[in-house]
């Protein structure tokens, strides 16, 4: 007799979602269903705007977002116009993407993932002395004597005794799948805090490539801000070593705090190296073009399809292939005008709303029809996983050298085989891994940057083509961005100088969709079957795994709400939610 | 752009979902009305989240516009003090997504909660999926740009306008 769980919402994650798991008598769940219960519908607003204007909407829709959707959107415009932008203006870029990665993938280890596997309360039974001499067993990080961690310790304890632990949102604490020492989760819980303070140094490059803060801007053609040594209002000497200073933070807390913490805490969990796969399929569309965006062998991360862990015969997928790039309803709340079951190419996709769900309250959805706002995107009618291990396996398959080493280190740390990546364990080191690669990329395009600035090349914006006059009657483009969360495509059409369609497959729709035409389950649903639960009501095992994709359906809905409770059900609402 | 003791006035929302707007939607109209802000920033924060507890953080004065959930009729104007504002209730809305409570709460933790902090906000009406709010709350604009003026007075931040 199968039993199904509701966890409504998951947790710790930006957005809403849900997840319905079936689980045998022994616990073991057995299929699990995957509902984003948010809509979005910013294609529908963008209908009919100015193309070069589309990137400050689509960047509206997520306030942790906002930045990849920016670059693909204007990206996706550049390639439908054909605009090439200045080699200036394309190593800012990769530097601005660089720092998104790094700043998202920090603060999603310690603000939604890392609670998963630390106790906070069990930090206060830790011996601070001993939590010292960890600390400085795995790094030279300054913070790092008994009086210190004493101190956090205290805080803690005030925490914990004023009853604002609900900060530390939805821990099980206590559940006996916490397998840390207490030192190592004070540890944890130091630079759980650090990480806060952290964030605003991180954040300099943003603000000072973009010209503001918080809404950096951005622009068709290049980048907003001149270079100009002489000016105080463009790049300058100054502001490049506000840049530099900046750099050398971002990457101290990755080498010193953040890595070890992972290569710490993981040996503690080696069960998780063996589950939480679930497809085996990944793709990328690539990132950090080092020359021409569309010479595919320029860009660091390679554009690739992996499929059933076969890292022998990785293919490259054309994003314009309209046989091969779909998006599916047939279990999303949509409606198609050729019926329910065709798949969609993005350029001809559509957005109709068709909420055929129960009325909320209700218990279960049912899962046989439609359940889930989110689409079922398909690379020729096959799930894939999105995201870190997706680009870390790839950039390991084609010879990434620095990659492969740290493949390497955290495979010797688990004494673990090259198949532990397929797992929970494996996403959350892959993110750890590509956080290093691609904080390395700072300090190496910053030294670009230098260099070209220094032979004259200062020019940030190509404008030949800003006059909607010099463009064609109809194009068509897509942009691209490798989310920290996964491969993140806009596809746009423009007809007599106004978007006439306009569709976005973000990462969380790969990852998080529902069950397709052929009733063939998206990477969460796969991943969660197999997994036994300790207790099937607080469901620690599931949040460790889906944490792991690091989900973001991210609304527009954060009404503050006067009297303390939740916001108004949206369940069936129309609401704005993205990535 | 990372002074201490900062001076802001922060508007909170989604304006891709018409009255959720609401919060920028006021700034432009603050913008105009201030002919002199003196060391008053005026920030867009849109649903920026935890990325803006630096600015809270950094922040002596904090004055917020947002949209407010009163369960009132559509267009109600609700101000909340320092002391009002729900920090420690059974909070529920982190189910959602990280929101600007839970950024005032880490504040408050940290012991970095703005001395002086306001929020002026109203019902929204309609929050379905658009661009630009509805009549009603379109109409609230106006009165919300007085009462932020007159905190900011009473703040001694900017001169009488």
């Amino acid at each position: 007799m199968s039993k199904r769980i509701v966890v409504d919402p998951i947790t710790r994650i930006e957005g809403h979602l849900r997840i319905e798991a079936e689980l045998d008598t022994q616990n073991t769940i057995t299929k699990s269903y995957s509902s984003g219960t948010m809509v979005r519908g910013i294609e529908i607003i963008l209908k009919g705007r100015d193309p070069r204007e589309a990137w400050a909407f689509a960047q509206r829709a997520c306030g942790v977002c906002t930045t990849v959707h920016a670059f693909a959107s204007i990206r996706s415009v550049e390639d439908a116009l054909k605009i090439q932008i200045p080699k200036a203006a394309n190593i800012i870029r990769n530097m601005m993407i660089a720092q998104q990665y790094v700043h998202d993938h920090v603060m999603h280890f310690y603000h939604l993932q890392a609670l998963d596997f630390v106790d906070v309360v069990s930090a206060l039974k830790a011996d601070p002395k001993k939590t010292s001499d960890i600390q400085q067993s795995i790094s030279n990080w300054p913070n790092s004597s008994p009086g210190y961690f004493a101190e956090i310790q205290g805080k803690v304890k005030a925490i914990v005794e004023s009853g604002q632990l609900s900060l530390f949102t939805n821990g099980y604490w206590g559940h006996p799948a916490y397998k840390l020492p207490p030192e190592i989760n004070l540890l944890a819980v130091a630079h759980y805090l650090e990480a806060l303070d952290w964030q605003a140094h991180v954040t300099k490059i943003h603000v000072i490539f973009g010209g503001k803060n918080p809404h950096p801007n951005f622009v068709v053609g290049g980048v907003p801000l001149p270079i100009n040594m002489e000016n105080d209002q463009a790049l300058n000497a100054e502001r490049l070593a506000i840049i530099s200073e900046s750099i050398t933070k971002i990457n101290d807390f990755i080498n010193m705090v953040y890595l070890p913490d992972v290569l710490a805490i993981a040996p503690f969990y080696k069960e998780y190296a063996g589950l939480g796969e679930g497809l085996g399929n990944f793709l990328t569309w690539g990132e950090f073009p080092e020359g021409d965006i569309h010479d595919l062998s320029k860009l660091y991360v390679p554009r690739a399809l992996i499929l059933n862990r076969d890292l022998k015969n990785i293919t490259v997928p054309d994003p314009r292939d309209m046989e091969k790039m779909k998006e599916f309803v047939s279990h999303s709340w949509y409606k198609y005008s050729q019926g329910n079951d065709v798949g969609l190419f993005p350029w001809k996709g559509e957005t109709v709303f068709n909420y055929t769900g129960p009325k909320p309250p209700y218990e279960y959805l049912n899962v046989e029809e439609k359940y889930s706002w989110l689409k079922a995107p398909r690379w020729n009618e096959t799930p894939v996983e999105v995201g870190p291990l997706a680009r870390v396996l790839v950039m390991y398959a084609k010879g990434n050298q620095q990659a492969a080493e740290l493949v390497e280190l955290v495979l010797n740390k688990l004494n673990a085989p090259v198949s532990a990546v397929f797992s929970t364990l494996g996403r959350i080191a892959a993110r750890a891994i590509e956080t290093k690669l691609f904080g390395d990329l700072l300090p190496k395009y910053y030294g670009d940057l230098i260099a070209e600035i220094k032979a004259g090349n200062t020019k940030t914006f190509n404008g030949d083509k800003w006059d909607p006059i010099s463009w064609p009657e109809h194009a068509e483009g897509f942009g691209f961005m490798e989310a920290p969360r996964g491969a993140l495509g806009h596809w746009i059409v423009i007809d007599s100088g106004k978007i006439s369609n306009y569709q976005m497959v973000v990462p969380t729709t790969w990852n998080g969709s529902p069950r397709d035409n052929k009733n063939q389950p998206g990477a969460y649903e796969a991943s969660l079957v197999g997994t036994q639960m300790a207790i099937p009501d607080q469901p620690l095992e599931i949040l460790r795994t889906i944490h792991s994709f690091d989900p973001c359906l991210a609304c527009a809905i954060h009404m503050i709400d006067a009297e303390g409770k939740s916001v108004a059900e949206v369940g069936t609402g129309f609401n704005v939610c993205l990535t | 752009m990372y002074g201490s003791n900062r001076k802001i006035v922060l508007g909170l929302g989604n304006t891709l979902n018409r009255d959720e707007g609401l919060g920028v939607h006021c700034l432009e109209p603050l913008r105009q009305r201030l002919r002199d802000p003196g060391e008053v920033e005026i920030l867009d924060g849109g649903v920026l989240g935890m990325n803006l507890l630096p600015f809270v953080e950094a922040s002596s004065h904090v004055l917020i516009l947002d949209a407010i959930d009163a369960r009132k009729p559509p267009g109600t104007v609700i101000e909340l003090t320092r002391e009002e504002i729900p920090l420690h209730s059974q909070i529920k809305m982190s189910d959602h997504q990280v929101t600007f409570q839970e950024v005032l709460q880490f504040a408050s933790m940290r012991g970095k909660l703005p001395g002086y902090l306001h929020l002026i906000g109203a019902q929204p009406q309609d929050i379905s999926v658009g661009y630009g709010m509805s009549p009603a709350i379109e109409a609230v604009v106006p009165v919300m740009i007085d009462r932020a003026v007159r905190v900011l007075e009473d703040w001694d931040l900017i001169s009488p306008v």
